[in-house]
Order: structure tokens, then C-alpha cells, then sequence
């Protein structure tokens, strides 16, 4: 197992490192057979068992533009994101965790849209920021407690990791770097800018896989080390949580621009997932069923956030490829000039928007599900996101797809075979999940009762 | 035998739903084979369907259930299943045999449209999903049926999708029942919590069994009412009711099936269906839930019939019709009687199907005309469509005594009369009954009688293919009236599951007569009203205020546009500028200070440490400039200054000793 | 006239003093180092005169001192002379007015 994550880890590596000596034909394949390399060894890793999400190259495949550096920083960001959804000590975490962030900036400012300069610069302070706050809390608890292991400092934390304010301290040090990462409401306004201005393969891995390290290190870290500090705190985290999902449901409803409107609801749908995470442990009352419902819930929507934010970042790139464009009024009537194009966009809308069939519905339902028994009112007002979402849809459905064909629309073709390839098994992933979700429920479901009893 | 039908009940939506997905994958110009395996489909689901109610006969309140884990989360096991009894049983057939008649209707209808196969392929999901819906037992698998429905209903609406006005009308229907939807939603997660199973029957452990009503409680009444919520918003109840006229954007075979015949009949269904919750710790079967449903109901009856009156568009007193029936229906429900409620919601599935195809077929012969006031003289040009029509007519105004309409309608006004809360809602849906007649007359007079108007004159009548339905489903109403009348009420009992009783006697009844006087009276009345009528409406002359209100929807639309749909892009535009200029001010702000912090060390850098730094260079440079000057470079200078040193030292030597 | 210390320091006095004097004032390169042998010649006087009036005239320490210096100066004035040669070809001239590129 050891040697397979490893492997995992230094393929990319390997990979990046081969990407500048090779010819330039070569990159295009090279850098599509290094990643299905790495996927099949996470996947190797994924039958053992692996409690993250990082199973996402399905859609990663698909860089946009083939340049050297392009692929071989995309490579180098993976294996930063394998190892730090594998290390299980602070320090290799953190050396991760900051390494993907500079391979992101520099994708992001050489090869972004516009506004890249300040797009890449807000996105790597902000970040970065955040993680300075985090490294000095760790170190503070590091010089009190000695130890670095995530699994001795959660077992000192049943106990009360740090005396009196140096654990608020180490608590408030350590929300700020992962609220910034996953991004939490108010701290998410990097994101828009970034994922905006990210060309598409970018925003695809920024928003499927690196906002999932935010995420997982609430999981990983923050929950287990400060159960107190979460509980008192407990309110306030659920009405971020909530604004997470409400204000940035609104927010895309007030885009124009297609991308930004997407990666307003990838915050939305991150917000989910804190809400479910914190009404497992921001609470007092305790029930099982609950928790496991609310913890199964927020892994699902860790992976199908991954595969849906991802799949229609990549549609709304093809959008601008074809038309040069990506503003919501540039398009019209796309369904008689593109009808595979608009059916497949549809499935992963509506993938997003929460309908029954497809997999962010069954996500959805396991966290409100959870939620909704511990936090009714937090989560009610929470459910007035999945209708703002499907007012956000509606309303690029309707521009979109109806009316009659746009002048600059007219020449749209429609999938291409390679398109086709990348899209259609993703959305059939989407289905498969919707219809019978026990197979990726399998994956976590005995680290959920775990982790169920643990919080419990 | 039995739990063989019940184990293979998937099967009667699979068949659409296979069909559907096969048509999709058709290319578009297979017209024949789409609508045939359509047909055939729905065929397939009829035969099962049958095969699955005949079992039910046999014994009164027979039920057979089917529960399996969909999946496991943790390890806490969601359970699924679907369920066989007289309510599924009853709506299985309607919906088949109404789905049937509609899809050969539409073969006709449709046959000149470009995405021939495409519609087939929707109408086919729709069906699979609303069968779905109809075996369910699980309020899970119900909401995803009933999202699946409300896609389908989506899509087809705004089948026509280069009309912006289809578009939007399909937008509009998605999110007004969406917004029904979340409370929906959250009645089920709350009744999930509460009871820890969505399952309805589970032999005593379902959520709508003994030990889980007994575990609810109080909060019974909440949980109904947030299911309501749903049920109001896919049966266009009042306030939610706004999408159902537009959405006769849709073609017509669509508004026939889906916002006629079952979907809309999807939320009286559902009330009907977890009617234990709304029930729980009534007295007299009144609880608040019901009673608000009762309400709801009236409101929306009246409304609707009243608006009904003042719409040119063949199509929207349809819809408007609609609205108010189901609204009569919710009364039922409400008042306490589920059966009379679902009687008249098969028997309306049948007369209103046939009347929106008839309405098709008019569209149709009209050259796709839909206002009422072109049309007249139609009923020489086509008979047939004329003769149905007026059956259909006939069943929704409650004409006795041979059609279902009038028998399932005196049975709710039956039950509004005994309904101990108030006597109210009974005189309302008495005058909604005169209402009703005055529209019918309305619509029928400016369609069939007098002379063309316009677009009438060269209609013809429609092909076999789609007068054949029309009369399928007339004789369909005409005779379903036989196991609907009081004096052998089978399906009543059937519903009920109790033995159904023949007694005659029950047919004489003072309110049987009421009824039929105010249906009379209000034809009469409506034919004396609109005996001549032209371009404009009589109505319109004598109280022109009135009928524009009436014609306007009440301003509910614009009521709406200015008030929820205004604070929603309010909010929008809130959070929108919230972000840009609050919370990324407030980082930029953050940002402007250290900005600020490092112009501050700049300058103390440049003009404090390293002026310092410049000033010592300068000086020790003048120093050396000074030095430098000494160097003269001749050899005997240095010499002289060597000897005058020592000379000098030489005088101090001296001096000092 | 009885040769005494005295003596023979005035004369070595008289003779650094011409040298240095010569050495001062001349501008002729060759000049210069004969009066800068002539300074020697004095510092030589004196060596002599010291061991030979000093306390232990028998070891001929004063002797030795003296042609060890005149061997230096020997040395020197080649060294000397072949550096006047290298200037005066370098800059044709031998005039040490003119030589001031040693000039800070």
C-alpha cells in the first residue's frame, strides 16, 4: 500500500520532469497516458481503501491547450493533490497542500483569460494567507504538544488538545486556512475571479479536486482536533454554512458570465457539504443514524461536486471555444444547431440542480437528511439553495437552449468524437450514481460509521 | 401468483422507460418505429397494468407490497419498495388507458413536426415516470418519480423550444412547482426524521402505519401541510397555480396527458396517498391540515372558474377548468372524502383528456388557431369532434345521468354538505357548479355554433388516427359512469375497500336534484347569455372592468413579477454586489493595508536605513578624495616628507631625553 | 687629532646629509641613487664606528653588519639602475618630475 501511494504521488512527478525533455509531438499523449497511469494506480488504491475523493481523472483527461508547461504543471498540481489527500502527518500535508497552490498560480497567470495578473495574485495571497494561519496554529499546537501525526494529536484531542485561549487561537488559525481553501462564506471571493479567469482544464481541476482539499482538511483536521471549540461555535458555523449556500445561490443568479455563474455554484455546493459536516459536529444532540446519513451525504457530495462542478466547467468551455465567448446573452436557440452538446449539458445541470436520477440529488438528500434532524431551522432555510439553483438553470436553459438560433451561434458544431468521449462517461457516471449509488457508498461506508461513532 | 404481479410492478414503467431511452437513441427521421414502439410501450404497460388490477378485485382493500434497501449508507439501510392496492391499482388504469388514447392521438397530431421522435421519447419517459409515481411506497421513491414527472412536464412544454414564449412558460412551470417541491422536501425529511422510514407500508413499521403516526404526533399536521405544499404546487393549487395555463404552451396531446389527465392529478393523488398524516389526531376527521386543504381548495375552484369565464384561448379555459377541478378535488379530499376525491379525479382524467384532444382536434382542423373568437360554425365541419366534445362537456359540468362527471361531482358536494367545520365551502362549490355550465356554454357556443369567424371556415375534420381516441375516451367517461353512480357506487367501495352495495334508493337524493337544477339552470343560463355571441364577449359589454380583471388572471402574474420574482433578482443583486464590494472590498481592504504597511517600510528603508547607509560612502569617499590628493606621485616628495619625519622625530627624541 | 666616536659620527652625518641632499634635489634618476648609496655609505660609518668603539670591539660583529649592507646595497643598486634603464625606456625620460604616475 505504502509503495502505491508513492507511486502515486511521484508519477505525476516523473511525468512533469519527462514533459520537457520530450519532443513537442509527444506531449499531448504523453501527458494523457501519465494521467491514466495515475488513475489506475489510484484506483489500485481506491479498491483497498482510501477515504478521499480523488477519484476524479475521468475528467481531468482533457487539458485545454497542449503546451509543455502546461501539461507538466498540471501534472506537478496532481501529484501535490495525491499527497495531500494521502499524508497523514502535518508536515508532509502542508508541504502538499501549499505545493499544488503554486503550480494553480502559475497556470492560472500564464495561461488564464483576462485579468489573469490579479485573478492569479488575489487567488495565491488569499490561499496563501490562509495557510500561513494554519502552519502557525499547527506549530502552536506542535510546541505544546509535540507531535505532528493527525492520528496521536486526534487522540490527545478527546481530552482537550490545548489549554484555554491557545486552543481558540490554534482553532481560529486553523477555520481561517480551510475556510479560505474550501471556500467558506465570506471567504470565498477568490474563487469567482480565479475560476473565472483559470483556463478551462484548470478551473475542471481547481474546482473537482482542490477545493476538495479544503474540505477534507476539515474532516481530517479540524473536526477531530477541536470538538469543543466546533460545538460552542456550533450556531455561527451552520449560518455560514447556510450563507455559503443561499448568498452564492443568489450571487449566480446575478452572473452573466457563464463561468463565474458556474463557479458561484461550486461554492453553493461546497456549502453542502459544511453544512453537513458541521451539523454532525456542531451540535448536541447525538444520533446515529443521522450522522451517518449527514457524514455519507457530505463524502457523496464531495465526489459528485468533483465530477458535476467539473463537467460543466468543461461544457462551458466548449461553449467559448466555439463561440469566443461566454456570456450568457451571446448564446441562443443552441438546441436546433447542437442538440448533443445542449442534452449532455443538460444532464449535468440538472445533475446540479438536484434532480432525482442523477447523482447530486442522492448527495443532497443524505446531508439535508442528516441535517435537517439536528439543524431543522438552518437547514430549512438551506433548502431555499436548491431552489435558487434551479432558477439559476432554468435561466441558462432558457438563454441558451430556446429561442431562436443567435447570429454568432450559427456555425456551432456540435460534439466532436473526442467531446463525446470525455463527456459521455462522465455523465453516465453521474447516472449510474443516481440510480444505484451503493458502489461508491461501499468506499466510505465503514470509514462513516467510524467516523459516525467517533463524532457521536 | 399475486406476489409474482407484485414483485415484477416495475415492470409497467420500466416498458415506457425502455422505450423512451430506445426512441432517444433512434435517429430523428425513424418516425413510424418511434411512435410504434411508443405505442407499443404503452400498450405493454396497459397489459401489466391490467394483470396487476385484476387481482385487486377480489378482495375489498386487497394490498401487496414490495420493500427492498436501495442502497446503504453508513450502515443505516434506505428502503424503497412499490405497492399494489386499490388507489395504485385504479390510477395504473386510468393513466394507461388515458396515455394509450393520447400517444395514437398524438401520432396524428404530431405528424408534421421535425422532432417527431423526440416527443415520443418524452411522452414515453413521462408515462414511465408517472406510473412510477403511482406504484410507489416510499415517499422517496414518490419525490423522485414526481422531479422525473415535473422534467418531463419541463420539456415538453417547451417542446416547441424556438418559441421564447414555450421557453419560458416551461421555465416558469419548472420552478413554480419547485418552490411547491421544497416544501415537499422538507415535510420528508422531517417525517424521515421523525419516523426513520419513508416507506408508507412495511408491515407495521411504515411511516404511515400505527407505531410511526403514533411516534409523529403533533408535528403530523406541519409535516401535511409541507407535503401540501408539493400537492399544491404540481396541482396548480392557489397560490401556486400560475404555471398550469401557461404551460398550454405545450403541444396540445401534451396538455391532454400531463396537465390534464394525471400529472396535475399528481398532488390530489399524493394528498390522497399519505392522507394518514393529514388525518392523525383529527376529531370528526377535521384537522388543521385538511382544513387548510379544504380552503385551498375553494379558493382555487372559484378563482379558476371565475377566470375561466374571460380567456379567448381555446386552450386556457381548458386549463382553467382544470384548476378549478382539481380544486373541487382538494375539497374532497379535505372534507374527508378520498374516494369521491379520486372518483373524480379518473373520471376527470377521462373527460378532460378527451376534451383538450378535442380541443386538439379543433386546433388542429383550424390550422393551429387557439382563440375561441375565429372559430363558430364548427360543429357541421366536424361532427365527430363536435359530439365528443360535448360528452366531455357534458361529464365536466355534471350533466346527469350518464356521465361519470356528474355522479363523481354529486359525491363531493355530497361530502362538502356534511364537512362539521363550516357550510361554506359546500354553497361555494354549488356556485362553482354554475360557474362551470357558464363557461362549457361559453366555450362550445363560441366554437361549435354560429357562423365561421375567421379561421373556421376552411376546417376539416381531423384524421381517424386522432377521432378514434376521442371516441375511445368518450364512450371511456360515458361508461365509467356506470361504477360511479350512488346506487351501485363499486368503485367508491373499491377505493374504500369495502363490498359495494346495490341499492336504488340511493339514487333519489334531495342533493342529486340540487345539482342537476343548477347544472340545467346553468347551461340555460349560458346559452341565453352568449346566444349571439361575436368578437366581443357579452360579458366584456356589460362589466368591461370586471372581465378584463377576470381576463388579466386576477394580476396575479404581474402580482407575482413585481413582488417574488422582483425580491428574488433583488436578492440576487444583493448577494451579487455584497461579494463585489462587501466581502472582496473587505479583503481588498486587507489587502490596501499591507500595501500601505509595505509603501511605509519602503520609504523608511529608502530614506532612513539606507540614507545612513549612502551618507557614511559619501564621506569616507570625500576622505579618500582628500588623501588621494597627498599622492603626488614624485618620488622625492616622499622622500623630503620621509627625512622631514624623521628629522622630526629625531627633535622629539632629543627633546624627550 | 686622535680618531674618536665623535668624529667619525660627525663625518657620517656630513655624509648622509650630501646624500640626502643629492638625493633630494638632483632630478636625474642616477643621481638620486647615488645619493641614496651615499646614505648607506653613512649607516656602513656608523656601523664601523660603533663596533669599533663599542664594548666588545674583539668579535667582528661591526664588520659583518657592514659588508652584509654593502652587499644589499650592491644588490639594490642593480636593481636600481636596471629599473632607471626600464623607466628611461619606457618613458624616455630619466627626469623624476616627470615620473609621477604613481599619483593617487
Amino acid at each position: 500500500m505504502a509503495h502505491l501511494i508513492t507511486a502515486l504521488i511521484l508519477l505525476p512527478v516523473a511525468g512533469a520532469f519527462f514533459m520537457n525533455i520530450a519532443p513537442r509531438n509527444y506531449v499531448r499523449p504523453l501527458a494523457l497516458g501519465f494521467n491514466v497511469l495515475s488513475a489506475v494506480v489510484a484506483l489500485v488504491l481506491w479498491r483497498n481503501f482510501d477515504t478521499a475523493g480523488a477519484g476524479l481523472q475521468l475528467v481531468e483527461h482533457h487539458a485545454w491547450r497542449m503546451d509543455r508547461g502546461f501539461c507538466a504543471l498540471m501534472l506537478v498540481m496532481q501529484s501535490a493533490l495525491y499527497g495531500t489527500f494521502t499524508a497523514q502527518n502535518f508536515v508532509l500535508w502542508f508541504l502538499f497542500y501549499e505545493m499544488s497552490l503554486i503550480p494553480a498560480f502559475l497556470l492560472i497567470k500564464i495561461w488564464g483569460g483576462e485579468n489573469r495578473d490579479r485573478a492569479a495574485t488575489k487567488f495565491f495571497l488569499y490561499t496563501f494567507l490562509g495557510s500561513v494561519a494554519l502552519l502557525l496554529a499547527f506549530l502552536g499546537i506542535y510546541f505544546v504538544k509535540g507531535t505532528f501525526d493527525f492520528a496521536a494529536l486526534a487522540t490527545l484531542a478527546k481530552t482537550g488538545l490545548l489549554p484555554g485561549r491557545l486552543a481558540w487561537l490554534a482553532f481560529a488559525g486553523i477555520f481561517l486556512g480551510l475556510a479560505v481553501k474550501v471556500p467558506l462564506y465570506p471567504f470565498h471571493t477568490w474563487l469567482p475571479d480565479a475560476y473565472e479567469t483559470a483556463p478551462t482544464g484548470v478551473s475542471m481541476v481547481l474546482t473537482g479536486v482542490l477545493s476538495k482539499m479544503g474540505v477534507y482538511g476539515f474532516v481530517r483536521l479540524l473536526l477531530p482536533l477541536f470538538p469543543n471549540e466546533i460545538r460552542t461555535l456550533g450556531p455561527w458555523l451552520l449560518g455560514l454554512a447556510v450563507c455559503s449556500i443561499v448568498f452564492s445561490a443568489f450571487a449566480a443568479w446575478a452572473q452573466s458570465d457563464l463561468k463565474r455563474m458556474v463557479a458561484y455554484l461550486s461554492v453553493n455546493h461546497l456549502g453542502y457539504c459544511m453544512l453537513g459536516l458541521f451539523a454532525v459536529t456542531a451540535t448536541s444532540v447525538r444520533p446515529m443514524p443521522e450522522f451517518q446519513a449527514a457524514l455519507s451525504g457530505v463524502f457523496l457530495q464531495i465526489f459528485n461536486h468533483g465530477i458535476t462542478a467539473a463537467a460543466l466547467f468543461y461544457f462551458v468551455g466548449l461553449l467559448e471555444q466555439r463561440r469566443g465567448l461566454r456570456g450568457i446573452d451571446d448564446f441562443g436557440g443552441l438546441m436546433q444547431r447542437t442538440p448533443l452538446l445542449c442534452g449532455w449539458m443538460s444532464v449535468a445541470m440538472f445533475s446540479s440542480l438536484g434532480l432525482p436520477g442523477l447523482n447530486g440529488f442522492i448527495g443532497e438528500f443524505l446531508i439535508f437528511k442528516g441535517s435537517f434532524a439536528v439543524a431543522a431551522s438552518f437547514t430549512a432555510v438551506a433548502a431555499l439553495g436548491l431552489l435558487v439553483t434551479a432558477i439559476v438553470f432554468m435561466r441558462v436553459m432558457q438563454a441558451l437552449f430556446s429561442g431562436p438560433l443567435a447570429e454568432g451561434c450559427r456555425t456551432f458544431p456540435d460534439l466532436r468524437p473526442n467531446e463525446k468521449w470525455t463527456v459521455i462517461p462522465v455523465a453516465l457516471l453521474m447516472f449510474a450514481v443516481g440510480i444505484a449509488p451503493q458502489f461508491i457508498l461501499n468506499i466510505f461506508n465503514a470509514t462513516v460509521v467510524q467516523m459516525a461513532r467517533l463524532f457521536a | 401468483m399475486i406476489q409474482l404481479i407484485v414483485a415484477n410492478l416495475w415492470l409497467i414503467p420500466a416498458a415506457p422507460l425502455a422505450v423512451s431511452l430506445l426512441i432517444l437513441a433512434l435517429s430523428s427521421s425513424r418516425r413510424g418505429s418511434a411512435a410504434a414502439l411508443a405505442i407499443a410501450g404503452q400498450v405493454i404497460a396497459l397489459v401489466f397494468a391490467t394483470a396487476a388490477f385484476l387481482p385487486t378485485l377480489q378482495t375489498p382493500g386487497y394490498r401487496a407490497l414490495q420493500n427492498f434497501v436501495w442502497f446503504t449508507f453508513g450502515d443505516q439501510p434506505l428502503r424503497i419498495g412499490w405497492v399494489l392496492d386499490p388507489l395504485a391499482a385504479a390510477m395504473l388504469m386510468m393513466i394507461t388507458l388515458v396515455g394509450l388514447c393520447i400517444f395514437v392521438f398524438s401520432v396524428g397530431y404530431m405528424a408534421d413536426d421535425r422532432n417527431f421522435t423526440r416527443f415520443f421519447s418524452y411522452l414515453s419517459f413521462f408515462s414511465a415516470a408517472m406510473l412510477g409515481l403511482v406504484i410507489a411506497n416510499s415517499l422517496l421513491l414518490l419525490f423522485v418519480c414526481w422531479e422525473l414527472v415535473g422534467l418531463a412536464s419541463y420539456l415538453l412544454i417547451g417542446f416547441w423550444i424556438e418559441r421564447p414564449s414555450a421557453a419560458a412558460a416551461a421555465k416558469k412551470a419548472f420552478i413554480t412547482t419547485r418552490i411547491g417541491d421544497i416544501g415537499f422536501f422538507l415535510g420528508i425529511l422531517w417525517l424521515f426524521g421523525r419516523t426513520g422510514t419513508l416507506v408508507f407500508y412495511d408491515d407495521g413499521r411504515g411511516c404511515l402505519e400505527n407505531a410511526s403516526l403514533v411516534a409523529l404526533g403533533a408535528t403530523a399536521t406541519f409535516i401535511a401541510l409541507l407535503i401540501f405544499c408539493g400537492a399544491a404546487g404540481k396541482s396548480g393549487q392557489f397560490p401556486l397555480h400560475v404555471w398550469l395555463p401557461d404551460a398550454m404552451e405545450g403541444p396540445t396531446p401534451v396538455s391532454a396527458l400531463i396537465h390534464a389527465a394525471t400529472m396535475v392529478a399528481a398532488g390530489v393523488f399524493l394528498v390522497a396517498r399519505v392522507y394518514p398524516l393529514f388525518t392523525l389526531g383529527g376529531i370528526n376527521g377535521v384537522t388543521p391540515s385538511l382544513t387548510v386543504v379544504v380552503w385551498i381548495g375553494v379558493i382555487t375552484a372559484l378563482m379558476a372558474s371565475l377566470i375561466a369565464l374571460a380567456q379567448f384561448d381555446i386552450k386556457r379555459i381548458l386549463a382553467y377548468s382544470t384548476i378549478s377541478q382539481l380544486g373541487l378535488m382538494m375539497v374532497s379530499l379535505g372534507v374527508g372524502g378520498v374516494a369521491a376525491g379520486i372518483m373524480h379525479l379518473i373520471a376527470h382524467g377521462f373527460f378532460k383528456a378527451l376534451l383538450f384532444l378535442g380541443a386538439g382536434s379543433v386546433i388542429h382542423g383550424c390550422h393551429h388557431e387557439q382563440d375561441i373568437r375565429k372559430m363558430g360554425g364548427l360543429r357541421w365541419l366536424m361532427p365527430i369532434t363536435f359530439l365528443t366534445y360535448v360528452v366531455g362537456m357534458t361529464n365536466l359540468t355534471g350533466f346527469p345521468f350518464f356521465f361519470s362527471g356528474a355522479w363523481t361531482k354529486e359525491e363531493i358536494l355530497h361530502a362538502t354538505g356534511h364537512w362539521p367545520v363550516s357550510h361554506l365551502p359546500h354553497y361555494l362549490m354549488l356556485a362553482g357548479v354554475v360557474l362551470t355550465a357558464l363557461y362549457m356554454s361559453r366555450q362550445i357556443i363560441y366554437v361549435f355554433f354560429g357562423n365561421g369567424r375567421g379561421a373556421s371556415e376552411h376546417a376539416h375534420e381531423s384524421p381517424s388516427m386522432m377521432t378514434m381516441p376521442l371516441i375511445v375516451l368518450a364512450a371511456c367517461s360515458i361508461l365509467f359512469s356506470i361504477v360511479a353512480t350512488p346506487a351501485w357506487s363499486w368503485l367508491h367501495a373499491y377505493l374504500n375497500g369495502e363490498p359495494a352495495r346495490f341499492d336504488l334508493s340511493l339514487l333519489v337524493q334531495p342533493m342529486l336534484f340540487v345539482s342537476a337544477a343548477l347544472v340545467f339552470g346553468g347551461i340555460g343560463f349560458g346559452i341565453f347569455i352568449y346566444r349571439n355571441v361575436a368578437e366581443t364577449d357579452p360579458l366584456a359589454q356589460k362589466q368591461p372592468a370586471l372581465f378584463e380583471f377576470l381576463q388579466k388572471k386576477m394580476w396575479l402574474d404581474e402580482f407575482y413579477r413585481w413582488t417574488v420574482v422582483a425580491l428574488g433578482q433583488l436578492a440576487a443583486h444583493i448577494s451579487d454586489l455584497l461579494d463585489r464590494y462587501f466581502w472582496d472590498g473587505l479583503v481588498r481592504a486587507f489587502a490596501g493595508l499591507g500595501q500601505l504597511f509595505g509603501i511605509f517600510t519602503a520609504n523608511f528603508d529608502e530614506r532612513g536605513i539606507n540614507a545612513g547607509v549612502d551618507q557614511t560612502t559619501a564621506g569616507a569617499r570625500g576622505l579618500g578624495r582628500v588623501m588621494s590628493a597627498w599622492h603626488s606621485g614624485q618620488v622625492q616628495t616622499y622622500l623630503g616628507v620621509i627625512a622631514v619625519g624623521m628629522l622630526a622625530l629625531l627633535i622629539l627624541y632629543a627633546w624627550l631625553t | 687629532m686622535t680618531p674618536t666616536l665623535q668624529l667619525f659620527l660627525t663625518i657620517s652625518a656630513a655624509l648622509f646629509s650630501i646624500g640626502l641632499v643629492a638625493a633630494l634635489s638632483r632630478r636625474h634618476a642616477i643621481f638620486i641613487l647615488i645619493g641614496i648609496e651615499m646614505m648607506l655609505a653613512a649607516a656602513n660609518l656608523n656601523f664601523i664606528a660603533f663596533w669599533r668603539f663599542g664594548p666588545n670591539p674583539q668579535q667582528p660583529t661591526g664588520v659583518m653588519v657592514a659588508i652584509f649592507s654593502i652587499a644589499i646595497a650592491a644588490a639594490e643598486a642593480a636593481v636600481g639602475l636596471a629599473l632607471v634603464i626600464a623607466i628611461y625606456r619606457h618613458f624616455r625620460t630619466t627626469n623624476v618630475d616627470q615620473l609621477n604616475q604613481l599619483k593617487g
